[in-house]
């Protein structure tokens, strides 16, 4: 490996490298959680902050978006949802206000503007490279999550030239968007709220799906998460989920945040948005969906009346027998193919979005790059993930995840800086 | 322990799940092993008649044989002034489809403890035929639609039936092949 550094750069950086017992990359809800962990703890720490808090939330989505979860999810340590409107769904900026004042409320230690370029192993302590210089530490907290950068599959580099191509990171309002009909590639609920939104903007929307995740808002005037909350699932843990790589990649609930409102495929179809399968492939100039959309809607339906069952098993006598009755989903026939060069002119690729572990120079990927771990405690020694889908249980994603989620991992990071004489694996 | 013991040996759909996720558990430790290549040969008899057969396939890293040559026959029916000495190749399309639909029926329904009596498919593929006779550019020559027809007798709540075929779809091969586009390279050889 070729230093980009001279040896007297070198030596200055050194000098400046600070020691510390714990880093936190990343000063989002989970990020901020763990601080308010390690301080209940008494662990030294700083959270390193590439930008502001909740950074992603005000300045990396679209502007109309609210959270999947009812505002009294927002159980943060130490500090409740105290707020007047509990049932609500906060808007993306209101939750990044709402972050700094969970940040201020619980003293974290948070050094903004400082983006991590390179963390490697030294012995028995991690390396963190900064614009703002080096840090030493013992152990450390990924809390950057899993919704870093935008997934977007390789079909997308076969588009023709003319079709404008955007991904859901990176689409802030419908007005922004060339005129044309769109097509939405996603059956997220990202997908579905912005083909809802550009289809309430006027514009021509073709919605692609693949494997898709159908949710009720409501159920017998609860909120969803009420149920999911009540009848455990969502505290499942992951060791109980039967196929876990395929539960870890699974889109996103088909919900928008915003009480009783429901957003489906059929919903949508209503609206006028045409729905067409999975984007399988470009031949011809043409845009090519499965042929398997029957059977995703057909297996979606399935699963959601199970959820409803699972719901009435585990909290009885609240749901009648009608409301566990799931309507089918019933499309129009499918088109298999749209030409692109006619009749798009954009495509706006909800297609997920992945985590970023690009600066972590530690051996602890596996085959296909997906960082190693259990429950959170990450294959490299004093290194703890955070936010992950599924990472320790359903709710790993939701902050209302977060408190057990930062509380066991604490609990084994300081087990584990009381122990440790580990050395780090340098990797090669 | 007991319960298990005393439930498991009254499901028999005749389907070896333990050899299933056994190989599962080896080839996601070997990828390798899980590249296969399979193949058919064949040879124009007369007419729209054609004989194939398969016999080797590759996989688990080395060559592999059924027990023996299965050979086809494939023709076009006398409607179409041929000697129909066998089905048509759409039809084996279905014929393809239906085997490995049922075959995952077979294999998830023992997987999930349900024991089997009847599966019955029937398998329609609806084609105007006005795109092979090139008598409208804008008729495909291919399938409009397939439809299956599942006809199941088991020991399930209808839901769990529903459950059954919908798994056997996500796995099945040949309904990725029909509902997926597929790259297809075709060379003459010298």
């Amino acid at each position: 490996m070729t230093r980009s550094t001279s040896p007297f750069r070198e030596l200055s950086m050194r000098r400046k490298a600070r020691e510390i017992d714990v880093i936190v990359i990343g000063a989002g809800h989970a990020g901020l959680a763990m601080s308010a962990q390690l301080s209940a703890r008494k662990v030294e720490h700083v959270v390193l902050e590439a930008g502001d808090i909740g950074h992603r939330w005000r300045r990396e989505r679209w502007d109309s978006l609210r959270l999947l979860t009812p505002n009294w999810t927002l159980n943060l340590p130490g500090k409740p949802y105290a707020g007047q409107n509990a049932d609500g769904f906060m808007h993306k900026d209101a939750l990044a206000d709402y972050l700094e004042g969970y940040a201020r409320a619980v003293a974290a230690p948070v050094k903004r503007a400082t983006p991590v370029h390179r963390v490697t192993g030294v012995g028995t302590k991690y390396r963190v490279t900064t614009t703002q210089g080096e840090w030493y530490c013992r152990a450390l907290v990924l809390a950057t999550g899993a919704y870093a950068e935008a997934a977007v599959p390789k079909v997308a580099e076969f588009l023709p030239q003319g079709v404008t191509q955007v991904t859901a990171r990176d689409y802030r309002r419908a007005a922004d968007l060339p005129r044309g009909k769109v097509l939405v590639v996603g059956g997220s609920a990202t997908g579905l709220q912005l083909a809802q939104e550009l289809r309430n903007a006027g514009r021509e929307v073709i919605l692609s799906t693949g494997e898709h995740v159908r949710m009720p808002r409501q159920l017998a005037d609860r909120d969803v998460y009420w149920w999911l909350t009540k009848s455990g699932v969502l505290w499942e843990s992951a060791d109980d989920v039967d196929d876990i790589v395929r539960a870890r990649r699974l889109p996103s609930p088909q919900l928008v945040g915003q009480p009783g409102a429901d957003l489906n495929l059929g919903s949508l179809q209503d609206a006028g948005v045409e729905i067409v399968g999975r984007f399988a492939g470009v031949s011809q100039g043409k845009a090519q969906f499965s042929g398997n959309l029957p059977h995703l809607c057909k297996s979606a339906d399935l699963k959601i009346q199970r959820l409803l069952q699972r719901f009435a098993e585990s909290v009885p006598g609240v749901l009648s027998e009608e409301q566990l009755i799931v309507t089918p989903t019933e499309l129009a026939r499918p088109r298999l193919s749209v030409s692109l060069a006619d009749e798009i002119k954009v495509v706006l690729w909800a297609t997920g979005f992945k985590p970023d572990y690009r600066w972590l120079d530690v051996d602890t990927f596996d085959a296909k790059g997906r960082l190693k771990h259990s429950g959170g405690v990450v294959a490299a020694p004093g290194i703890y993930a955070l936010g992950l889908p599924l990472m320790r249980s359903r709710a790993s994603t939701f902050i209302a995840g977060i408190e057990p989620d930062t509380r066991a991992l604490a609990e084994h990071l300081y087990g584990y800086l009381n122990t440790c004489t580990q050395r780090i694996a340098v990797s090669t | 322990m007991e319960m298990t013991t005393a439930e498991s040996p009254t499901v028999d759909n005749g389907v070896n799940v333990e050899a299933l996720l056994g190989a599962r558990e080896a080839l996601t430790e070997a990828p390798a092993g899980a590249q296969f290549t399979w193949r058919a040969t064949s040879d124009w008899v007369n007419g729209t008649h054609t004989r194939a057969s398969v016999k080797g396939f590759h996989g688990l890293g080395e060559e592999q044989q059924h027990h023996k040559e299965f050979t086809f026959e494939s023709d076009h029916p006398e409607v179409f002034a041929a000697e129909d000495a066998g089905a048509t190749p759409v039809e084996f399309v279905l014929v393809g489809l239906a085997g490995c639909l049922t075959a995952g029926v077979a294999s998830v329904a023992q997987n999930r403890g349900i024991q089997l009596r009847k599966v019955s498919a029937t398998i329609e593929g609806n084609m105007d035929l006005q795109g092979i006779l090139g008598i409208d550019s804008d008729v495909r020559n291919g399938f409009e639609d397939v439809t299956v027809r599942f006809d199941i007798d088991a020991d399930a709540t209808p839901e769990e039936i529903e459950a059954l075929v919908a798994q056997s779809q996500k796995r099945s091969a040949v309904f990725d092949i029909v509902t997926n586009p597929t790259q297809v390279t075709v060379e003459v050889g010298a």
